[in-house]
């Protein structure tokens, strides 16, 4: 066995130990503290986590490649406002008056096509700037949250297409729509990451990025692919989501990003890139949902799940650098 | 020769380029509006920076030993909560020490969390500004804390009262300002921070404690938090539960525009205070001539990103990164 098998081993099954502490916890809880009679562990009730958990856990699977690639990815929440107002605002536009109901994949593709449009222009600066994700996703974070507001002032925008609502409300092998597109996420990002040369080369670049230039990955490229593909998975998640809602908010999103993050992170990506995977954030994001719901059921507010959620965020790392000092140097900064 | 010609232009205008342009956009929103630079225009834009402002100097030491703080902002929330709620309970005089005290524990914490355990400070900050943001809203049930008695309380001094013919606000933030610059400029233990910061493996090995800096510059940025708390809660006597909200990507802002670099080792008090002017004065200038308040986000992103990318084409002598 090699140093440190057994740590990662411990540390990938860790997320799913915590799930299982999470549904004995609240199912034993609830039994005392619950004010509704029925059980915590039932089976609609984990449906519905798996429903609410899409537009943070489809996010989650984008911000995964960018982690494993060593940036991050501030801009999300924004990108989710825009893409769902073009959403929403787009089938109201003249132009697309007679198209009946075809309106819905027009509006869906732009939607799409402008959320992968912001998550390329990220990439595309991070790459001929060199200047560091951090700093431009967080402007960025700024910046489409202006342009979100350029739309309709702190005005909601509106529109319900009952179509589109019932796709949204439909479901297939007992499944929501919207559970469908997190597994179809979820699937297809693992398939990138674990199956392909781009996944690999993530990997690679994220570990060590004048390697991967060494080995003559085109690392700028690279990059600019993964911002594309939060961007898309960032819209995707408001076209879901606000195929069912009808209404966007201008401060709708806001502080995505610190969940999503955290969901990641939770999953065990590493912060400074190079290993991390998409089972364990999807992982991350039924842990995060199963505890906000949790919390909920023995009747904690939300103040509760603030601060569980952040100490717990604390806690994994202090528990991961516990489980990682062996065989590393101490004084490795 | 042309070429050391045009590269000293361009690391020049790099390394001044921020005071350049914010000296160009005064002079254009002037024009634009000739209200735009007098002394009652300025003050108040001074003045409504305050806040923001002595955030992120605290910010700025973390910043140069290597390290981000997020929390900033709920922090900013708790101590404001915190001190309106205790200044009915038990008087002003014993609620800001008290608060004080509370702020201190909570950047302590962070401190050891990243300077003695080690952690990546991101992750930390980032957890922090979720429980904190909990455990205010559990301090105050969710309410909104007022103070009762707002016509009688000597309180309101520190937001709302002037000394020497300026706001109390504008004074706090120059005093501190000054103080954390000397400190930072000249000081062994501001050295500290810009070799931890710098190299922090060197810095080990030349015997700077960088657990223990690491600890103190978190515990700065908490007292600059908690100053801020105190300038918040006594201009409006009562506050929500997300007074702070968002503000430290703001205060992080401010302090990445004045040129503090990311990476740890640079960046100054007097840079930080000229990031910090700059977005007031943007957020001013283009309410004045009659622009919506969201094109100010979208202008900052902007100069962000122009900023920092200047700064660092001039380091490596080339304006496109040599990324493949």
């Amino acid at each position: 066995m090699k140093p440190g098998t057994l740590s990662t081993a411990l540390k990938s099954g860790a997320i799913w130990g915590f799930i299982i502490l999470e549904l004995i916890f609240f199912s034993v809880a609830g039994e005392f503290l619950s004010l509704s009679d029925k059980a915590f562990m039932d089976w609609d009730n984990m449906l519905l986590l798996l429903k609410q958990s899409a537009p943070i856990g489809i996010i989650a699977m984008g911000m995964t490649i960018v982690m494993v690639n060593g940036n991050i990815d501030l801009s999300v929440g924004a990108t989710f406002a825009i893409a769902a107002i073009v959403l929403l605002d787009s089938m109201t536009w003249p132009i697309f008056a007679g198209l009946g109901d075809w309106v819905i994949p027009v509006a869906w593709l732009l939607a799409l096509v402008v959320g992968t449009l912001l998550g390329a222009l990220n990439g595309l600066i991070v790459w001929k700037t060199g200047v560091d994700a951090f700093i431009v996703t967080l402007g960025a974070m700024l910046g489409y949250r202006g342009i979100v507001f350029m739309f309709n002032g702190e005005q909601p925008t509106s529109h319900l297409n009952w179509t589109l609502v019932d796709f949204a409300e439909a479901e297939l092998l007992g499944l929501a729509t919207a559970s469908w597109f997190l597994l179809a996420a979820t699937l297809v990002i693992w398939f990138v990451m674990a199956k392909t040369v781009h996944g690999r080369n993530a990997y690679a670049i994220g570990d060590n990025r004048e390697a991967a230039v060494n080995a003559g990955i085109r690392v700028g490229p690279h990059m600019m692919i993964n911002f594309a593909i939060i961007g898309f998975l960032a819209a995707l998640s408001a076209v879901v989501f606000y195929s069912e809602s009808g209404s966007v908010n201008p401060n709708d999103g806001q502080l995505y990003e610190l969940w999503v993050i955290t969901a990641v992170v939770l999953g065990g990506t590493k912060i400074t890139g190079g290993a991390g995977n998409v089972i364990g954030t999807f992982g991350g994001v039924i842990a995060i949902q199963l505890l906000r719901k949790g919390l909920g059921h023995i009747g904690a507010d939300t103040s509760t799940v603030n601060l569980v959620i952040g100490l717990i965020l604390v806690a994994v790392l202090v528990l991961d650098r516990q489980l990682n000092m062996k065989g590393k140097e101490e004084l490795k900064v | 020769m042309a070429d050391i010609t045009r590269q000293q232009i361009g690391s020049l205008l790099a390394k001044q380029g921020i005071l350049i342009a914010f000296v160009a956009f005064l002079i254009g929103f002037t024009i634009a509006n000739p209200k735009f630079l007098t002394p009652d225009n300025v003050l108040s834009v001074i003045r409504s920076s305050a806040i923001l402002g002595v955030m992120a100097l605290g910010v700025t030491f973390v910043v140069i030993s290597g390290n981000l703080d997020l929390s900033v902002g709920s922090m900013m929330s708790f101590s404001t909560i915190v001190v309106l709620d205790l200044h009915d309970k038990i008087g002003p005089a014993l609620a800001i020490p008290a608060m004080f005290a509370m702020t201190l524990a909570l950047g302590a914490l962070i401190g050891f969390l990243v300077g003695y355990l080690k952690l990546n400070s991101l992750i930390v900050t980032l957890g922090m500004l979720s429980a904190i943001h909990g455990l205010t809203l559990t301090y105050s049930g969710g309410k909104n804390m007022d103070i009762v008695d707002k016509e009688g309380t000597w309180f309101s001094v520190f937001g709302q009262g002037t000394a020497l013919g300026l706001p109390i606000p504008i004074l706090m933030f120059i005093g501190v300002a000054a103080l954390l610059g000397l400190i930072l400029s000249r000081t062994s233990f501001g050295r500290k921070v810009y070799a931890v910061g710098g190299n922090g493996t060197a810095a080990t090995f030349s015997g700077i404690p960088r657990a223990r800096t690491v600890f103190m510059c978190y515990l700065i940025s908490a007292a600059c938090v908690a100053t801020a708390g105190l300038i918040q809660a006594s201009r409006s006597l009562g506050s929500q539960n997300t007074v702070g909200q968002g503000l430290e990507l703001e205060v992080l802002a401010a302090v990445i525009l004045g040129g503090a670099s990311l990476l740890g080792g640079s960046g100054t008090i007097f840079k930080t205070v000229i990031g910090v002017l700059i977005l007031g004065f943007i957020q001013n200038g283009l309410l004045l001539i009659g622009l919506q308040f969201y094109v100010q986000f979208i202008v900052t992103w902007v100069i962000i990103i122009l900023a920092v990318w200047l700064d660092i084409a001039a380091k490596r002598g080339k304006l496109w990164s040599p990324i493949a």
